[in-house]
Parts: C-alpha cells; structure tokens; sequence
C-alpha cells in the first residue's frame, strides 16, 4: 500500500533539505563525472592509438627505437635521426613476398601541422581503424606537382576550402625556425574525410613536389643567391634522394618475419623494421601506467563523495531526529523509517548519477572540438564499454549502502526515542 | 467499575542503568471516552508514563493494557500497528511534517492505519472530508487546510496535530504538554476545542500537564507524584 505514499514522502522531505542535499548531489554527479569521464578517456585515447595505423604488415626506416620509428612514422612526432636512401626503398620493393611499399617523408610542416611527402599509392594502401581505407571527402588525390590533400582536422582548424592555395613552412613547429617555402604555394586539391588519427592533421603532397620545394635548399637553409621559382623546378630531375620511413605491405601475412629478417639484415645500409601492431602495444605499455593512475584516482574520487554523501545524512539525522519521531506518532514503523532513508539515498544517489552523466555528455560535446585539435582524440559517447556499466552500478550500489548506514542508525534511534525525541 | 479502556497494574518501570525505579504504580484505570488530567512537576515521569500507556516502552514488570491487549504480549510491529489503530499522540511543539500541507498531516495516520481509515469511511466522508471535518472541529479556517505546516502558526500547528489525533476516531488521545507553548488565551480555547472534539470522536484523553489550573474541565485528574510509589520512595529516602 505504502510504497508510492513512502515514495512521495521521501520525496517531499528531500525537497524540502533539498539546499544540504544538492551539494551531495553534486559530489555524487563529480564523481560519476570523473569515473565515466576517465573511462571514456582511457578507452577512446586506446583506441584511436591502436586505430592509427592497420593493415600495415612492416614498417621500415633506418636504424633507431621501435618506438620512436613508430612516432615518427605513424604519429608524426619527433623527428627522424637517419633517412633511408631511395635506392634501398626500390631494393625494398624487389624483395619476395613484399607487395607495396609506401614511402613516408616528413620533415615540413604548415602552421603547425606536419606535411607528409608520400606516393600516390598511400590512399590506396594506408588503412587505419578496422582496415579502414582512406576516403576523400571532397576533391581529388595529388595530380599535378603543387597539389595538395589535407586531413580533415588541418582543414577545419584552418578553415581551408578546396582551391585555396597554400605556402609550407621548413621544419616542425609554430615557431618557423627554418623559413617558408613561400615561393612554391600548393593548391589544395583535395580534402580526406575524418579518421580520428594523425592522418587528420597532416598535409600529404608528393615526394616530387617535397623535393621540388628543396631544391633551392642545402641543410636546413635556402641556398644564397640561388633561386629557381616553381616553374623552373618542373623541369629538373625530382627523384627523391632519400624518404624518412616506408610502409610495407605483404602478399601473405605470414611471411613478415622473414621479410623483418631481410630488412634488418639489408646490405647497403643499415636499417630497421618493425610489426606496426606490436610498437603500438609496447608504446601503449608505456602510456598505460598513467592511465591506470587516472582510474585509481577518480575511484578515489568516488571514495571521498560516498562518504561525503553518508556524511551529510549523517550530519541531518540530528534534525531530522524529530521528522522521524512524528512518523513514529502517527503509525510508521521502524521498518518505515529505515525505507525512507534508503529511498532518499537512491534518490539522490540516481539524481547524483544522472546529473554527472549529463554534465559528462555536456562536457564531451562541449570539448570534443579542442580535445580533438590538441590531443587528436575524439571521445564517442555512444560506445559504452563494460566497465563503464560495472562503475555505473558500482556506483549506485556504493551510494545506496552510503545511505543505509545512516537510515540504520536512524532506524536505532527512532527505537530509542520512542515518540519523544530528546534534543 | 466497567472495564476499562486502559489497565495499568503494578507497573515498574526503570531507565537501562539506572539503580533505581522510575515509576512504581499500583493501579490506574482510563475507561473509554474518559477525560483524564494527569500533573505533577518536571521530571517526576509524566512523558515515561505515557510512553508507557502508548506502547512505545514496557515494563520491567506489570501490566499496560489498551483495549484489553497487553502491550508486552506484542511483538515490536504489531504494537506500532495496535498503537496507530487506538492512539492518537499530541506532542508539547513540533507535531507536524514541515513540508506536507496542514490537511497531508492531519491524514498521515490513515495512510499507515486500515482501521482508522476505515473508521473514517464509517462516517460516509470521502478521506480528505473526514481530515477538513476535524481541522473545522479544531476551529481552522479552511484557508489554511492546504497550507504547509511550516507557515502555521505554533497555535494552529497544535490544532493541526489534535486533528490529526482525532482522525479515524481512535479510542484514546495521548498529550503530552500540549499547551505548553500557548499563552493564555490561545490555551483555553486550544483545550475546549480539544475537548469537544474528543467527545464528539467518543475518545479517552489523557492528558500531562505541568499547569493545575486547566485540572477542572477534565472528569479525573491524578497526580502522578501520588500514585507513584517510586517517588514516595525516593522522597522518604532523602
């Protein structure tokens, strides 16, 4: 009979606290905030990591740390030591068993976002996420020598649009150390969709036109009193000298490491090669640590707000000692009493939840664009993990019993005062 | 001597700790629709008696029985039960739920007792008739019916609480003190409300007050230092 009069009660005597228990609220809805919000980090930073690059079999460049290949290589971070000779790319081409070989060079860049030379072949083979391939979303692929594609994240940041020519700084960075090649714009031809890794903020052009635009250039610097202009530049031999790094593609999986061997064991030069899928774990081993961090904290988190939530009924029971001792007047058994409490603390435990996830939706949506230009992460709300739900529970199980030490304690001293409580 | 509504025989009564005897009573009888004036000074077990009387303490010997059941013969549920059924209570202030309306308040014991909201069906009243019938009874205008108990007055608030004590018709009302915090005026009106109302509802009232002067507009007045052996025993020790 009672359980919707119970409800509504306890609903009535919240409201009317409803000033003490909105801070509790609000610490329940910041730790769900944290937990979730963490959660989702975590998962959506592992994925667009492990997503960066697939159906990659090699990775080739010269001899230095798996890890920093793979930065370079795939993420574009930091800066290769030694380049590969464009001999030993072709000689790569020729081995048995390799069936595409892509060659990555890197080095430029435009406002800050990293220029990649590459072959015409990388649309058709690069793939990231699940053997995702790269799809334009407006325009067409390089054609003529001063064409260029960007990623999707550079042209939206930038507001390109397809048409608009463009100038490419020497070296990494905002801080353009180097100079510009101001001399030979680039047009942008064409305009890749979102893939959520690097590829979306990188400038691809053809190693010819990465060539052309150094032609005029010796270490790092322009050649004094020695300028060719773009046209010019057409005219000479563009045949690279050396690429960064190569992507190698083979007919049967099952033969990489027998072609790992021939790479590292490559005569001309020395060089390296690495399983793509394996420097991503081992990088994200290095990573993990803190992650774990992350979630021990906002568990901690959670600690401290469950038991500020028992804390404040706590703190209330004093008050409400005399709120009780009436229901006891007027019929209500202990059993009663003890439900109204764990009714208040479901209550405010699910208006605690609800509220962080909405703050947490708000959030995400709200970030997203700048998570998305600095760190190149895009958090996808829709895609709930497991242990997302097991918080969630957690969580609701956690600020429930919070609710059920203080309604017990309540429960014995609606016992003790009887009808008359002594304050 | 009819049987009575209330029984109370050679009850003691002691707090856990305490070495001595709270209250020590041979006899005390209410019989139904009795109107009974219970006094004497602070302290002398007045509100322990009436826990006493509402089942809420027991004994450590003796009998207290309501309508010829015996509290200690009840297991701690179905004496909450026996008492929303035949008591109403009064407390001295703070009787109400803050944030339910006077007439929420007044209906609280229907919502946890069958027999009073079955009572209260008897007089052919819809449920909130039978609420707004008792908040008139004490003299509440109807304006402050669906008021919230906390923007009453502590006068109305007495007069809300004595409604609700009467609603469903139970065969005995508990006060503790219940015009302790009224002056004068407001004190003389609240008790001839009070009593008219409970001998339209046909209930006992048993009544504690410190204050001897309201004794003579009940049919009984007792007081408990006289019949309390424990404190005669203490006196005569001192």
């Amino acid at each position: 009979m009672k359980a919707g009069f119970l409800l509504g009660l306890a609903w009535r005597s919240a409201w009317n606290r409803r000033f003490t228990l909105a801070l509790t609220v609000c610490s329940i809805a910041l730790s769900t905030f944290m937990l979730l919000g963490m959660e989702r980090v975590r998962t959506d930073l592992r994925s667009s990591f492990s997503s960066a690059v697939s159906g990659t079999d090699l990775i080739v460049g010269a001899r230095t740390g798996s890890t920093q290949l793979l930065l370079y290589a795939v993420f574009h971070v930091g800066a290769a030591t030694n380049n590969i000779r464009w001999s030993s790319v072709e000689a790569l081409q020729k081995l048995r068993g390799v069936a595409w070989v892509v060659p990555l060079s890197l080095g430029d860049s435009h406002q800050g976002f990293p220029v990649l030379g590459t072959t015409p072949a990388y649309f058709d083979h690069f793939r990231y996420g699940e053997q995702q391939p790269l799809t334009l979303r407006e325009g067409r692929r390089f054609a003529d020598l001063y064409d260029v594609v960007i990623g999707a994240e550079l042209a939206e940041r930038l507001g390109y649009r397809l048409g608009q020519r463009i100038t490419l700084a020497h070296g990494m960075g905002e801080v353009q150390l180097g100079g510009d090649h101001a001399d030979k714009p680039f047009t942008i031809t064409g305009i890749l969709a979102r893939t959520g890794t690097p590829v979306d903020r990188t400038a691809h052009i053809s190693l010819e036109a990465l060539e052309a635009i150094h032609v005029d250039w010796t270490v790092g610097a322009p050649l004094p009193g020695r300028r060719i202009d773009a046209e010019q530049a057409r005219a000479m031999d563009l045949t690279p000298r050396s690429v960064t790094a190569a992507l190698v593609g083979l007919h049967n999986r099952a033969a990489v490491f027998s072609v790992q061997r021939q790479v590292n064991g490559f005569g001309a030069e020395p060089l390296m090669s690495i399983l793509p899928g394996v420097a991503l774990d081992e990088l994200w081993d290095v990573v993990g640590a803190g992650e774990k961090a992350l979630l021990l904290m906002s568990g901690l988190v959670a600690l401290v707000s469950m038991a500020g939530l028992m804390s404040v009924i706590l703190a209330g029971l004093n008050e409400r000692r005399r709120e009780l001792a009436v229901l006891r007047a007027v019929g209500a058994g202990p059993q009663h009493v003890l439900a109204l409490l764990a009714l208040e603390g479901m209550l405010l435990t699910l208006a605690g939840i609800a509220l962080g996830i909405v703050a947490l939706v708000a959030g995400v949506v709200a970030s997203n664009p700048w998570l998305q230009a600095n760190f190149g992460l895009t958090l996808h709300l829709g895609q709930t993990t497991p242990l997302q739900w097991l918080l969630l529970a957690g969580l609701l199980v956690a600020g429930w019993l919070a609710s059920l030490l203080p309604g017990w304690r309540a429960y014995r001293l609606s016992l003790a005062d009887g009808l008359s409580p002594r304050i | 001597m009819p049987a009575g509504l209330l029984e109370l025989q050679d009850l003691r009564f002691a707090w856990p700790g305490s070495a001595h005897d709270c209250l020590d009573i041979a006899a005390l009888q209410v019989a139904a629709g009795e109107t009974v004036f219970l006094h004497g000074p602070s302290g002398c077990g007045k509100s322990t008696l009436l826990s006493l009387l509402a089942g809420v303490l027991l004994p450590q010997s003796g009998r207290v029985a309501l309508g010829g059941v015996h509290w200690g013969d009840l297991r701690a549920s179905a004496r909450d039960r026996h008492r929303v059924d035949h008591v109403g209570y009064i407390f001295q202030q703070f009787n109400l739920l803050p944030y339910l309306t006077a007439l929420d308040n007044v209906l609280l014991p229907c919502r946890f007792s069958t027999r009073r909201r079955e009572a209260a069906a008897r007089n052919q009243r819809s449920l909130r008739d039978e609420g707004q019938h008792w908040l008139a009874g004490m003299g509440l205008d109807a304006s402050v019916w669906e008021r919230p108990a906390h923007t009453l007055s502590v006068g109305q608030q007495q007069r809300v609480a004595a409604a609700r004590a009467l609603v469903g018709q139970p065969g005995l009302v508990i006060a503790d003190e219940p015009t302790s915090a009224l002056d004068e005026d407001r004190r003389d009106i609240f008790l001839d409300l009070l009593l008219s109302a409970c001998d339209q509802a046909r209930s006992a009232l048993v009544l504690v007050s410190h204050d001897r002067r309201i004794a003579q507009r009940f049919g009984r007045e007792v007081s408990l230092p006289q019949i309390n052996r424990a404190a005669a025993a203490a006196e005569g020790g001192a």
